[in-house]
């Protein structure tokens, strides 16, 4: 063999392997989808069945038997609610620092990223109580507020840095015709991080709708998320299989789609900025 | 802009952040020196460090604590080997890539709580579960995986889930890597290993520290895996701190030591922050 066939044959091996490792990452999710199209019998046969007769009756019958459209609402509301409610507290601090960084602007930055490393659990007591004296247990706004928080420094760094790409002499020349700071923002910046921001969108809401902790701790029946619902499966007597892998196909597959999409702002989010 | 709008644009992000840190925090801290069960409201007072006393002295802590750092630093080592492999493996052109990719990274975006329940129930399950028809077709006895290795399998799920993570920033940093070192390397006649050990390694070395800091913080908070599949047990055997704390409050309802614990929880996370903190700031230009 020639080291060019040797070369050939070494890459014909490493991308089987990638393929091997792929299909052995990917199957759970691939059994999960496929048990949501099963009925309940065929989802606990021995031998598991590969092949079957699909049927579409676990998806109807999910909103006849729970409350699925429910807690999907709620998990909807809350994500969207809290990234909105992140975005808006962030982009004019995002955009004040890059457009005029001062002595401090880093220091800040990193203070804001060092609330994200706090665990939840050492919060625990505090703000169930908080939760709990001011009537807000159990609602989506307490969860609306949690999920802006928990996001905001995340969203702030990932804004921070898009604004900075924007060419200052763009807003100087702007501000040379006289546009009010408002119509700057509005007219200016707002187009040009347009893209930035929706990314930054979607890296929130992916957070929020996965988030599990507190929606668990915070929520019984009226405000549960999609989380906090699939974790009520959790008990012995909550063996449908079948349902249970619909349930989980419909509330995943939004946001792995969401999560192929927003990969770049993932990464740089959930490094806070340290791998772009 | 003039530098009072300055302030005022900034000024929301800080104060709401500076009161979702200060107040949380500080009322942890002051539960955690009064004597505070919901069970028994009438006794009250200060009663200095005797909820951490009682909270390190609780038979389940030793136990919580190993548990803790097993399940951080096996999932470490699982995640960032298999990460570093399959991240190099991908990295070539081939037909499919892309689907392969996104096949690779899915499993990160996948909710805690459902990941549990697949993992506990279609895989694992010793009755109906893949896993045992895979023994049983082998002719072997199907492991009862939650009652018998209930650590074991928490650490499974959760490398799972975030093997993916450490694939999807190796696989990011490696698109920067040098091609052209690369190639020369080649011609020199420099091997794959060498080729790794002298190039490849030193490149990741940073994604890779960021990677373990990352993840040492989720990990240490693990919570909605165990909830959902062992609720800590058989006995404490899969118990972590943030399980055991939990615990403490919903279930013991003892404010005091549950604070107690969540100080010292946020002591630990705090290590690991400051030096993520500092891999950051390298980062972050201003």
């Amino acid at each position: 063999m020639t080291d060019k066939q040797r070369d050939i044959w070494k890459n014909r091996i490493a991308v089987f392997f990638a393929w091997v490792a792929a299909l052995l990452f990917f199957f759970p999710i691939f059994w999960m989808v496929l048990t949501g199209f099963k009925t309940e019998n065929q989802a606990i046969a021995i031998p598991p069945l590969l092949f079957f007769e699909p049927t579409l009756e676990n998806f109807t019958e999910i909103n006849e038997r729970t409350n699925y459209s429910k807690f999907a609402l709620n998990s909807i509301i809350t994500s969207f609610g809290g990234t909105l409610l992140a975005l808006l507290i962030a982009i004019p601090s995002a955009y004040a620092m890059a457009f005029n960084p001062g002595r401090w602007t880093k220091d800040i930055l990193m203070w804001m990223l060092s609330t994200k490393m706090l665990p939840a659990v050492g919060v625990l007591m505090p703000i169930y109580f908080l939760a709990q004296n001011s009537g807000l247990y159990d609602t989506k706004a307490v969860l609306v507020i949690i999920y802006a928080m928990i996001n905001l420094p995340i969203v702030m760094l990932i804004l921070f840095n898009y604004f900075r790409e924007i060419p200052k002499e763009i807003l100087e020349a702007s501000r040379m015709d006289g546009t009010s700071t408002f119509n700057e923002i509005r007219q200016v910046v707002m187009p040009l991080a347009w893209g930035g921001i929706a990314s930054t969108a979607l890296l929130s809401i992916i957070l929020c709708w996965n988030e599990a902790f507190w929606s668990i701790v915070l929520t019984t029946t009226d405000a549960s998320t999609l989380t906090a619902f699939v974790a009520s499966f959790q008990a012995p007597e909550g063996l449908f299989w079948a349902k249970v892998s619909a349930v989980s196909t419909l509330a995943c597959a939004p946001i792995v789609v969401f999560g192929w999409l927003a990969q770049k702002q993932l990464v740089q989010g959930m490094t806070f900025g340290a791998v772009k | 802009m003039n530098p009072a709008l300055v302030r005022w644009l900034q000024a929301p992000s800080i104060v709401l952040l500076l009161i979702w840190m200060i107040v949380p925090l500080s009322m942890t801290i002051y539960f955690s020196t009064i004597r505070y069960n919901l069970l028994y409201p009438e006794r009250k007072g200060f009663i200095g460090l005797s909820n951490y006393e009682f909270f390190y002295t609780d038979p389940s802590f030793y136990p919580a604590l190993i548990n803790t750092l097993v399940l951080v630093g096996s999932v470490l080592i699982i995640t960032v080997v298999l990460g570093l492999a399959v991240s190099l493996l991908i990295d070539r052109p081939f037909w499919g890539r892309g689907v392969a990719r996104v096949m690779l990274i899915s499993p990160f975006f996948i909710m805690p709580t459902v990941s549990a329940l697949v993992w506990k129930n279609m895989l694992m399950d010793p009755n109906n579960g893949l896993f045992a028809a895979a023994a049983n077709a082998l002719g072997m006895t199907p492991i009862e995986w939650l009652q018998d290795f209930p650590l074991l399998s928490i650490i499974i799920m959760v490398s799972w889930q975030w093997t993916p993570f450490a694939i999807l920033i190796f696989m990011t940093s490696l698109q920067s890597q040098d091609q052209e070192q690369k190639e020369a390397a080649t011609l020199d006649g420099a091997g794959f290993w060498s080729q790794f050990y002298h190039l490849t390694l030193p490149h990741l070395a940073r994604p890779i520290s960021i990677v373990i800091l990352i993840q040492m913080i989720f990990h240490l908070a693990i919570f909605a895996e165990i909830f959902v599949t062992t609720s800590g047990g058989p006995g404490v055997q899969s118990t972590n701190l943030t399980y055991l704390i939990y615990i403490q409050s919903q279930q013991a309802f003892d404010v005091g030591v549950a604070s107690a614990g969540g100080v010292f929880a946020i002591i630990l996370a705090n290590i690991v922050a400051i030096f993520l903190i500092r891999a950051i700031g390298k980062t972050l230009t201003v």
